[in-house]
Parts: structure tokens; sequence; C-alpha cells
């Protein structure tokens, strides 16, 4: 690990002056400061700070960025109003990881592209116009929506997919004051520079996560390599309103096939009027796959998070 | 073993940790107060200890070589195999992934600390009594982790105990007798309810 200062912060104000990188649960930024793939010279422990609280209101839910991983997902008002939510936290990482890792940090997790996590390789996202060796190289992994030549590299959370079908926002802070930002416009594409990957400012702080009510039949659906702890070759979070077995409205996000989580508005769309079976749910998941660039090693994943969007349908409780 | 000096020390890797009287806890320091202190004090096992406040020193490092602590055991270093999981304020956690600086005031608990004296805790015995290993080295993290899934007592089937279990890597395969362990401290548990 390259040597650095660290310091606890304890307001908020004192940490937005610091120009350091935030620890929170240090599941990402402890991980990649001993692979040097990130090297701050000042660590700011943000742990103190009164970011805290799961507050469930007829209008919402509101979490503080500094609640863990694991507290959120046992949360019984969230499990029985926003399942998509916890379900996702319950198949996100290991048990341990979920203790450590924060809210706002799980959002912020950097992808686990192996070229990205490796520093003796080419990666634009890491060393911008030093190349990505994942367009021609192993890109098993990799995403097939909203890819650039400059960077295929997939969005690693579940939680920020589940978030995004549910119209979250976040709330941030920095020197200059609060702002509160749509996740769904806060991910950026990669395009010509992914090494810029949303839209918070240098020093700005996630204070808050905002989830509007919606009492609709709603799950997260994680498919992978084995069982548990793993990331999604394709995930799929679903909210679904029924009534007289036809789809009124569905809110739908997808996981593992894009460079930020996926809001897949068309397929939603498309359900509007259907009758609720899996042929519909099939037939409209066709339109999540338009214009997707698949790779040489992850074709698997047009059909996959098709079928992965229809099972999250007909699943959803 | 003949002789006072181990295997580990030896080797030249002994504790360079110095265990002081009581257990006193440094809140974490306040930026505002300019100069960091230069030593940190971390409660393990409910003893005191001291190092220097390195920034960039896991709480892995400062366990097993500050402490000399080796009970717990470094797998992959990177947060995938919980080889090295342990207790901070009562939660599993890598400490691979900790830093010891950021556990100043905390209390920290390894596999060295969960026995009573000579009697060794019920899922120590549990693995014991049910072959819950096979060449050991991930044991002190599936033990760790398997007294937080016990004191939760929310996985009961096979399937929810593996799932619990899952941060825990064993590359000899033995999860059938770690998931029996942890079943039958289950088991035990609620026998002495009911006496």
């Amino acid at each position: 690990m390259k040597t650095y200062d660290y310091g606890s912060a304890s307001s908020i104000r004192q940490a937005l002056s610091q120009d350091g990188a935030y620890l929170a649960g240090g599941t990402t930024l402890v991980d990649l400061m001993k692979l040097e793939v990130v090297t701050p010279t000042r660590v700011v422990d943000i742990n103190s700070l009164p970011l805290r609280g799961i507050h469930c209101t007829p209008l919402g839910l509101r979490i503080g960025a500094l609640e863990r991983m694991a507290d959120v997902a046992v949360h019984h008002e969230v499990a029985r109003r926003w399942s998509m939510v916890s379900t996702a936290l319950a198949l996100s990482a290991s048990p341990q990881l979920r203790n450590m890792a924060s809210i706002g940090g799980n959002l912020l997790q950097r992808t686990r592209c192996d070229y990205f996590r490796d520093v003796r390789m080419p990666c634009n996202k890491r060393k911008p116009g030093s190349g990505c060796p994942a367009v021609n190289g192993d890109n098993r992994m990799h995403a097939i929506l909203g890819t650039s030549a400059a960077c295929v590299a997939t969005h690693a959370s579940d939680l920020a997919v589940a978030l995004v079908a549910l119209d979250a926002s976040i709330r941030s802070q920095d020197r200059h004051g609060e702002r509160l930002l749509k996740l769904a416009d806060f991910y950026r594409l990669p395009g010509d520079t992914p090494s810029v990957e949303n839209q918070l400012r240098p020093g700005e702080l996630i204070t808050e996560v905002i989830v509007p009510a919606l009492d609709w039949p709603q799950t997260y659906v994680k498919v992978r390599d084995r069982t548990s702890y793993e990331f999604a070759l394709a995930s799929a979070a679903v909210a679904l309103d029924v009534h007289g077995g036809v789809v009124r409205d569905a809110r739908i996000a997808v996981g593992g096939v894009g460079t930020r989580p996926w809001r897949l508005q068309a397929v939603e769309q498309a359900l509007r009027g259907k009758p609720a079976t899996e042929d519909s749910y099939l037939e409209a998941a066709k339109l999540a796959v338009v214009g997707a660039q698949p790779l040489a090693g992850n074709g698997f994943k047009v059909p996959l998070v098709q079928r992965t969007i229809a099972r999250a349908l007909a699943g959803a409780r | 073993m003949a002789g006072s000096v181990s295997r580990r020390g030896f080797l030249g890797s002994a504790a360079a940790a110095s265990v002081v009287g009581t257990v006193t806890v440094a809140p974490g320091r306040a930026w505002a107060d300019a100069v960091p202190p230069n030593r940190i004090r971390l409660s393990v096992n409910g003893k005191a200890y001291e190092i220097d406040a390195d920034p960039t020193v896991t709480l892995l490092d400062a366990l097993r070589e500050r402490f000399g602590l080796t009970g717990t055991k470094k797998g992959c270093d990177r947060g995938q195999c919980g080889a090295c999981t342990v207790h901070v304020d009562g939660r599993r956690v890598v400490s691979c992934l900790t830093l010891a600086i950021a556990c100043a005031g905390k209390k920290v608990v390894t596999i060295e600390g969960i026995a009573a004296g000579d009697s060794l805790h019920p899922v120590q015995q549990a693995f014991v009594d049910c072959d819950g290993f096979q060449c050991g080295f991930c044991t002190s993290g599936q033990i760790m982790s398997a007294v937080e899934v016990v004191a939760q007592g929310t996985a009961r089937s096979d399937e929810e105990i593996r799932e619990a279990m899952s941060g825990n890597i064993c590359r000899c395969g033995d999860y059938p007798n770690i998931v029996d362990a942890i079943k039958q401290c289950r088991v035990d548990q609620n026998r002495g309810a009911h006496s």
C-alpha cells in the first residue's frame, strides 16, 4: 500500500474540508489501495459522522449513507415494503462484507473488471488513454449494454439496480451546499472518459438515499456462476402492478449486463395493457437487448438477461 | 515442545507489540487535532495492545505480525476467502480489509479470545465433534463466522446455514461437516434453553 495520512472526521463540515478519500466500510477503498489501483494521499474516516438511520414513512424510505448493508437487508419494514432492496442486499457479497460495507459506499463501488484491478495492465478507467484489453480479451463478465470502444466494464452493485428501478435519489453535500440527484442520472456512460463514473464532484459526499414508496409486488433475481457470494452474470429488479390479470404498470432495471445500472423503460412500456403471462414477459423482454453489443466472451448474456427479466416478472410477490 | 523458543519466534516474526496494563480506548482522533497520535491502542480479546500509528497496516497484519495472534489466518488478503474473519464490536468482518487504525476504541475478538480458559467455546467444541475441518487453515475464520451465525439463530435449514456461511471458503470442501457443527450448536442451544 502507498502511504497516506489518516484522520477521522468528527463533523460533515470537517470531512468536506479535507480533500481526501472517504473511508466508510473500506471494502472497496482498502482493497483497491492494497492493489494500488487507487492511491490517495489522504484518507478521511467518516464513520463517526451522523449519517445513520433507516426511516420508513408513508411517502418513502430514507437510508443514512453510513448504514451497513447487513442492517438494511434485515430491516423488517424495508423487507415488507421495498423487498427488491432487501433481496438485492441479501444476495450481495458475503455476510462479513455486508456487515462492513455502507450503503453510500455500495453505490460508489468500482467495477470488478480484472484489467481495472491489475495495475500492470492498461485500463482507460484507471489510466485514461492507456487502452482497454477487455474489448478483445477476457470479457465473459463484461457488459453488453452502454459500452464504448474505451470501456466495457460492468457496474457491480446489486443495490443500485433495485434503486434505479424504484426511482431513488441520493442526497449529497460538498463545500458549496447540498443537492439531490436521481440515481438513474447519477451514473455516467463510459463514452470516451470511463474514468469519470458518476456526477459526484471532488470532495462531494453522499449523505442519504431516498426511495419513493411503491406498493406493487416486486422482486430481485440474480443469476450467477455459483449459488452465493458472486457477482451477477445478469440480474433483474422488477415491480409489477397487475389488475384482473392485466399488467397496468411495471418498473424494471437490470444488472450484470450494463456499464451502469440499466433501467428498461421500453420493456415497461411494452408490458402495459398486456396479459400477466410468461409469454408477455418474454416478448417484452426482447426489447431489453435492442442495441446490445455482445463481445466474444459474453454473447450468452443476450438471452440470459431476457430470461432473467421474465423469471423476475413471474416471481414478483 | 522442549525449550522456550517457538517455531514462529525462531523464524523471527515474534510479536513486536507491547501489552499495556489497562484497556484504554483512543477514540478516533478528530482531524482538527492536527497531529495524529503516533501510537494507537487496540482492545483485542479484552487486552490492550499498542502499536505505531501506521495507517496502512490492516487489522489482520497488526494481529499476526505485531501482536503475535497468528490464529487469524491470511488467505487471499483480498476480502474473498474469509480466513481472516474476526469480530469488531460484536460483528464478524474480514480483517484483511479493515485498517487497524480505524479500530482504535473498538473491541476486537479473535479465535484466541472465545474459549473460556481451557474450556472450548461451544462452536469450537462442535467443530471438533463434527470433524468440521480437514487441513484447518480456514477453520478459525469458519468458527468466528459460525459464532455469529449461531448467535443470530436465523439460519436453520442446511441451505440457510450454507448461505450464512458463504463468506468462508474451505478448499478441502468440508462444508457438510461445518453445517453439521452449526446444527449441533443449535441443538445444544435449545437443550440449554429447556434445562
